[in-house]
């Protein structure tokens, strides 16, 4: 373990940042286990209103979305290990492409949540508050979980924005990939997270 | 004198020049110790804030009827009362301040693992603490629901719960990030030769909070969150009229909120540890045991949070459940308590002022262990559920354990943190006016509790009415012991460098160094040879 003698702030072990990223992925899962064991509870509650109320989602959608993202976890990880090869440029093109994948699956859910908008089906609709309270649960936890894991998403492309500024500046290179392992790591949790979201929503038998 | 000092003084962290100057040297310094003492200053302000609450609930019962204030203004009163002692004060607790002092000290580093993000974890605490604080000055008026929130009613009342709700949000933000930097601290930055069986057990504590907060905060988090939703978007997650459970609630914020006793008790209890280990100069007894202890409270702890419910309608099974799990917490309670008196025994005790406060903590958490059986067990649960003897039990447990240690650390570290050393004599008279004061004030309350008089309300039926006067009065005995406990260590003076570096006898690594610390801790990182609390080394 190296220790910096001159300058206070300037301590570096990659060791240290990773298992510190562990621990705070560690506290998402927690954070989404909360709302899982919610689900469970009403879902058990309300078998057939769940069931009835997941016909209206769009499983294509969601398909394509979950495709997206798989193809996004395994991007970012390309990238990681086109940096420990040390190729810079193939590793901005593949956190480019996981970038955008994210926009594309962010475009998805705002025209699948405009959908159910627009046909009045929102938390605190009318429509909604007249409808079982199975249906209300469903589309309460939805919302909320979907809404919850979108923030995720915006959250990882950020994080991935600030590692491809840094990729292309330098800071994060061949010998100090810390960040974009990082960046990667939480990226799969947010893939990860959707993994148990869309069967959970989209395919209730 | 100091010229006569064989070592070669650096200037201390409160000395040092960086680059900035003023209070931008401490809000934007990330050196662990400033933290520290930004936490330490940030709590002991809310302390007082509560405790002024408090001192108001209690003149208002000072006898039957309205004295001062409306029932409304009670309400509101012992609910940011509760969230400013539990979430400002005591939950950052003895861990977001001693521990981020002596954390890096007392393993031999020079800081923790991830020095930004203890600021931030401070930014995020102050921010938590504003948004309540908006939250109580701002719209209907400040929250009603008591510091648990409780569905249905936390979702109709039309006061300010959002704020306060999303405020707590951002402040279990601060825990977990403060825990998640402790974790990584204790594993990869330890001096060479500390192994984690030579760590001090102060941190062995510190280490078990950090996984507790770690691993229960994000629950409570994401149950606030689905409370702000319930009332800004009508989801209705825990309201039974569209569907939600309110049960439900409860489960998920004792999941995390029966833990959160533990990280305000454990890292007290390694306090504790410390200061009866140095004042009776003998090596710890059951060293492992103890530090096993914290971790099986840690993890015992995770599971018993059923036992805040046994009147809330869960099955008998699941009321069994639980309680036999809650009497297996005292298990290693007791582990503690036997071994920190089992040091003492044939110890050489020197009784200065720090192991004083330590006793007084022992005493008054026996009481409060021990009361903790009476609600712990179903049967006697039901009788006295909801009644002045749960108020009296958690304020034993939480302000005359944890806020007694909070103080007790505060006289152990002091010459320490501050070079600087109290009036001993001062000190020690003051806690003894504490003692009486706290046992005035909150002994009464078993008995009231037990007589049947019910918590938060405003008013009571006359029988209870000399108890009442007595615990009044007792309040004030006690704060007026605070406040001389908090003069006192504000006129303390500066002493010799060398009375100051180690004026107990201390024999863990945070004695080795110079008082106040230097800005880099150790100059040289030291090599670890043996057991934390060996005589010899001295």
């Amino acid at each position: 373990m190296e220790q910096n003698h001159t300058e206070h702030t300037d301590h570096f072990d990659p060791v240290a940042s990773k298992l510190g990223m562990w621990l705070f992925i560690f506290t998402e899962i927690l954070l989404f286990g909360g709302l899982f064991i919610v689900y469970s509870v009403y879902r058990f509650k309300h078998p057939v209103e769940f069931h009835l109320a997941h016909q209206e989602l769009d499983v294509t959608i969601g398909l394509i979305n979950t495709i997206i993202l798989l193809v996004s976890s395994m991007t970012v990880a390309m990238s990681i290990t086109a940096l420990q090869l040390g190729n810079k440029k193939l590793t901005l093109i593949l956190i480019a492409v996981t970038l955008l994948l994210a926009a594309v699956f962010l475009v998805n859910k705002y025209f699948e949540w405009g959908a159910k908008i627009h046909h009045d089906i929102y938390p605190g609709s009318e429509f909604l508050l007249s409808l079982s309270k199975g249906d209300m649960l469903f589309f309460g936890l939805y919302f909320f979980m979907t809404g919850l894991h979108a923030i995720h998403i915006i959250v990882g492309m950020a994080l991935l924005g600030v590692t491809y500024v840094k990729v292309n500046n330098g800071t994060v290179n061949q010998n100090r990939v810390s960040l974009l392992e990082n960046s990667g790591l939480y990226w799969h949790l947010v893939d990860l997270i959707w993994i148990f979201l869309f069967p959970l929503f989209y395919l209730i038998h | 004198m100091t010229g006569n000092s064989t070592t070669h003084r650096e200037p201390s962290y409160l000395d040092y020049q960086g680059k900035y100057t003023g209070i931008r040297a401490w809000i934007l310094s990330t050196d662990h110790k400033r933290i520290a003492l930004l936490y330490m200053y940030s709590q002991i302000f809310f302390f007082l804030a509560g405790l002024v609450m408090g001192l108001f609930m209690k003149l208002e019962l000072i006898a039957p009827g309205p004295q001062l204030m409306e029932a409304q203004t009670y309400n509101a009163l012992f609910t940011v009362h509760g969230l400013t002692m539990i979430f400002l004060f005591i939950i950052p607790g003895l861990a977001a301040s001693f521990g981020n002092f002596m954390i890096p000290i007392m393993i031999g580093a020079k800081d923790v693992a991830f020095p930004k993000l203890n600021l931030f974890s401070w930014y995020l605490f102050i921010l938590g603490a504003v948004i309540i604080l908006i939250g109580v000055f701002s719209g209907d008026g400040p929250p009603d629901t008591g510091w648990t929130f409780y569905a249905p009613y936390s979702l109709k009342t039309n006061t300010n719960v959002v704020l306060s709700v999303f405020g707590a949000f951002v402040l279990g933000f601060s825990s977990i990030l403060t825990g998640l930097n402790f974790i990584v601290t204790i594993h990869q930055m330890r001096a060479p030769g500390m192994g984690f069986f030579r760590m001090p057990l102060f941190i062995w504590s510190l280490y078990g909070t950090a996984w507790i907060q770690l691993l229960a905060t994000p629950v409570v988090g994401i149950t606030f969150l689905m409370v702000v939703a319930d009332r800004m978007l009508d989801i209705g997650f825990f309201d039974p009229a569209k569907g939600g459970d309110p049960v439900l609630y409860q489960h998920l914020f004792w999941i995390y909120s029966h833990p959160a006793v533990y990280i305000m008790i454990l890292p007290a209890m390694g306090a504790i540890t410390e200061i009866i280990t140095t004042f009776s100069h003998r090596t710890v007894f059951g060293y492992k045991a103890i530090a096993m202890s914290s971790l099986a409270i840690a993890f015992v702890g995770y599971l018993v949070w059923g036992h805040h419910m046994f009147t809330s309608g869960m099955s008998e099974t699941a009321r069994l459940v639980f309680s036999f799990l809650t009497f297996l917490v005292a298990i290693p309670s007791a582990i503690k308590v036997f071994n920190w008196t089992a040091t003492m025994y044939k110890g050489s005790i020197s009784l200065e002022p720090p192991f004083w406060w330590a006793m007084a903590f022992i005493f008054i958490f026996m009481i409060g262990g021990l009361t903790g059986l009476v609600l712990g067990s179903v049967s006697t649960d039901i009788h006295v559920h909801d009644t002045m003897f749960v108020v009296a039990h958690f304020h034993y447990i939480v302000f005359g354990g944890a806020g007694i240690a909070f103080f007790a650390a505060l006289h152990y570290w002091y010459p320490k943190m501050f070079g600087k050393m109290y009036n001993k004599k001062v000190a020690n008279r003051a806690l003894l006016m504490l003692f009486i004061g706290f046992n005035t004030l909150y002994l009464p309350m078993f008995f009231l509790g037990y007589m049947g008089m019910p918590r938060r309300y405003y008013d009571y039926l006359p029988q209870f009415a000399n108890l009442n006067l007595l615990s009044t009065v007792g309040s004030w005995i006690m704060a007026t012991a605070l406040i001389i406990v908090i003069v006192n260590l504000l006129r303390a003076k500066k002493g010799t460098p060398e009375e100051m570096d180690d004026p107990w006898g201390g024999r863990t690594l945070e004695w080795k160094i110079q008082s106040p610390p230097s800005l880099e801790n150790f100059e040289e990182i030291p090599v670890v040879e043996h057991e934390p609390y060996e005589l010899t080394s001295k």
